[in-house]
């Protein structure tokens, strides 16, 4: 084995690199965040996000729970009637509408990680199956994942939501499981065109095998295309997590405040008292914005063949 | 291309048993669908009854293979609620659905495709801002927040459109142009990326060193080629568009069938859902169908080359 050390070409990705080309790599990811500034806002946001899910309790004394019928429906703090108590007002029970906001970061960033993390994970094996086995297996896979890709995705969302009954964990399951055709599907071609490349080819000949091959070669140059997949559909199941809630078909409204139920209970309030469904629903696309735009440039930086086409 | 087109009719006859294979199973993973479809204050033998009314107790694959008889002649059982056939139902939402997407679609294409051509000839003018704006407001506002702040400010505070319903013409605008909005956004990056990438081509460059006027090789040589990846997204987000306007109909009470099937979870009318599902699914799948074949109508390439 030691003398493949020599043929294997260094993988970008391994920890095992060298505390130099980590600085280099920094440096470079450095330097394309700093050309492309929707990167840098996209990074931003979601570090704002991310940062308001752990700190919810500090960011906000109120509690999200609380109802005070007599401070309810409070216009926001800016507004004639308004009281920096509740900057965003409060809602038809008189629960506090930011510190809502800001706790519903919470339940939408675990629904899009947990959800990208199993939909990534089931996507991998299942592709990297089919792309390297080949053969009627992976016409029998790919034909299921086209099936599944080419039906009206939010119908059938809804209709496993109905059935299954609200809860957070169902809510991570059936995005995990629904969206894990389309990771399987990049993955399986990225790794066709892997396996064609000539390094695999070098890496064959001397001597290495398939462990090797797919954990030392493979994986690491999927990761690029996968990460930034991955950043797109997060931001995807936040959006589809909120469409649930305003449904009625996501989390619990007792259980955690979500956007996606406090749009859906502003909603009967909209004319009369707008505010309360306007900052969940500006929070929601915060965020996706910011995913957007991180995953734009996550793709630019990830991908070189993709750069071209975007000047 | 005859044998183009009967391979692109299996698959999508095989597509479609899948759908219905997907549909009758999925009331059924919680192991008891009576259980799912009854109100939840139901008594036991209320539910009792119910499961021998609709014969859930018959083996699994008597009841499939009744479904699917049932399925193939449009007849998915009575509705719950309605107590009628379910698929006369969704039929008669159909036209509202077809309008409030093609409405949106065309509004897509009129304002998208202009924007993103200018957007890729000129790249960095203010036309091309406004594109690629519009594009990342497309992926990134909630269309449900979209329709209700629309509503707010447009419906009640300017008084410009009505605020739901589908009585006169002005009512279609504002959920037509919430549904197209998304696919605006991706028909002016992908006409704009499809522009820079054609531009550098060798081709286009003959054509201006053999003096041909920049209208003649804009339209003659350029848009030709960005056509085929157009027709395959519009085809694909049509589809999309007809299957996905459940929030949009049901914030503007629009009587098609994403409102239907709003309101057919509210009352766990299974056998309508399940109705919309295989019908929506089968109007897809069509679509799919003829974009392939425009496709391959377009662009020789794929009709001679597999």
């Amino acid at each position: 084995m030691a003398d493949n050390e020599a043929f294997a070409p260094k993988t970008a990705d391994s920890l095992l690199d060298t505390e130099k080309t980590f600085k280099d790599k920094l440096a470079y990811f450095g330097r394309f965040l700093w050309r492309d500034k929707g990167g840098i806002i996209g990074l931003v946001v979601f570090l704002i996000v991310v940062l308001a899910a752990i700190f919810a309790p500090v960011i906000t004394s109120q509690s999200p729970f609380d109802q005070n019928l007599r401070a309810s429906k409070m216009p926001p703090a800016w507004q004639e009637g308004g009281d920096w108590e509740h900057p965003f007002g409060t809602d038809s029970l008189g629960k506090d509408i930011f510190s809502r906001v800001i706790y519903g970061a919470r339940v939408s960033l675990m629904v899009g990680l947990f959800g990208v993390l199993i939909a990534g994970a089931l996507g991998l094996i299942i592709g990297a199956i089919a792309g390297y086995v080949g053969g009627r297996l992976d016409a029998a896979i790919m034909g299921g994942v086209n099936l599944i890709l080419s039906l009206p995705y939010l119908l059938f969302v809804v209709f496993i939501a109905a059935v299954l009954g609200r809860s957070l964990l169902n809510v991570i399951l059936i995005f995990g499981i629904t969206d894990a055709p389309i990771f399987a599907r990049v993955t399986r071609g990225e790794v066709l065109r892997i396996r064609r490349s000539g390094y695999i080819e070098s890496a064959i000949s001397a001597g290495a095998r398939w462990p090797r091959i797919i954990f030392d070669h493979i994986i690491p140059n999927l990761i690029g295309p996968l990460i930034t997949l991955a950043t797109f559909e997060m931001s995807a199941m936040i959006f589809y997590e909120a469409g649930l809630g305003f449904l009625g078909l996501s989390v619990p409204p007792n259980e955690f405040p979500t956007w996606g139920n406090m749009l859906a209970a502003g909603r009967k309030y909209m004319t009369s008292y707008p505010w309360m469904a306007s900052f969940p629903g500006l929070a929601i696309m915060f965020t996706s914005l910011g995913m957007n735009l991180l995953g734009d440039w996550l793709r630019d930086v990830l991908d070189p063949r993709l750069r071209r086409s975007r000047k | 291309m005859t044998k183009y087109l009967l391979s692109k009719i299996t698959q999508s006859l095989v597509l479609l048993f899948g759908v219905v294979f997907l549909v009758f199973f999925m009331v059924r993973i919680t192991g008891d669908p009576a259980a799912l479809m009854m109100p939840r204050e139901s008594s036991p033998e209320q539910i009792e009854a119910f499961r021998e009314k609709m014969g859930f107790n018959d083996p699994i694959l008597v009841q499939f293979s009744r479904f699917l008889k049932g399925a193939v002649r449009g007849d998915f059982g009575a509705s719950l609620h309605f107590k009628t056939p379910a698929m006369p139902l969704v039929l008669e939402r159909l036209p509202a659905t077809v309008q409030l997407a093609s409405t949106g679609l065309l509004m897509a294409v009129i304002i998208g495709i202009p924007i993103g051509l200018v957007g890729g000839f000129t790249p960095g003018s203010l036309i091309d801002s406004i594109g690629r704006f519009i594009a990342l407001m497309g992926q990134s506002v909630p269309n449900f927040w979209l329709g209700l702040m629309m509503i707010i400010y447009l419906g009640v505070g300017l008084g410009w459109f009505p605020t739901f319903g589908r009585d006169e013409w002005k009512s279609v605008v504002m959920p037509a142009f919430v549904l197209g909005l998304p696919v605006m956004g991706q028909l002016v990056r992908l006409t704009r990326s499809s522009v820079l990438e054609i531009r550098g081509e060798d081709f286009i460059r003959t054509a201006h060193s053999k003096g041909l006027k920049p209208n003649t090789i804009y339209t003659k040589h350029v848009f030709r080629n960005i056509a085929i990846p157009l027709i395959s997204v519009i085809g694909v987000q049509f589809g999309y568009m007809l299957g996905g306007s459940i929030y949009i109909e049901a914030i503007f009470s629009w009587p098609g069938m994403g409102g239907l099937l709003e309101q057919s979870i509210g009352w766990r009318d299974f056998p309508l859902i399940q109705a919309i599902a295989v019908f929506t699914s089968l109007v897809v799948l069509a679509l799919n169908l003829l974009t392939d074949l425009a496709y391959s109508i377009v662009d020789p390439r794929i009709r001679y080359g597999r």
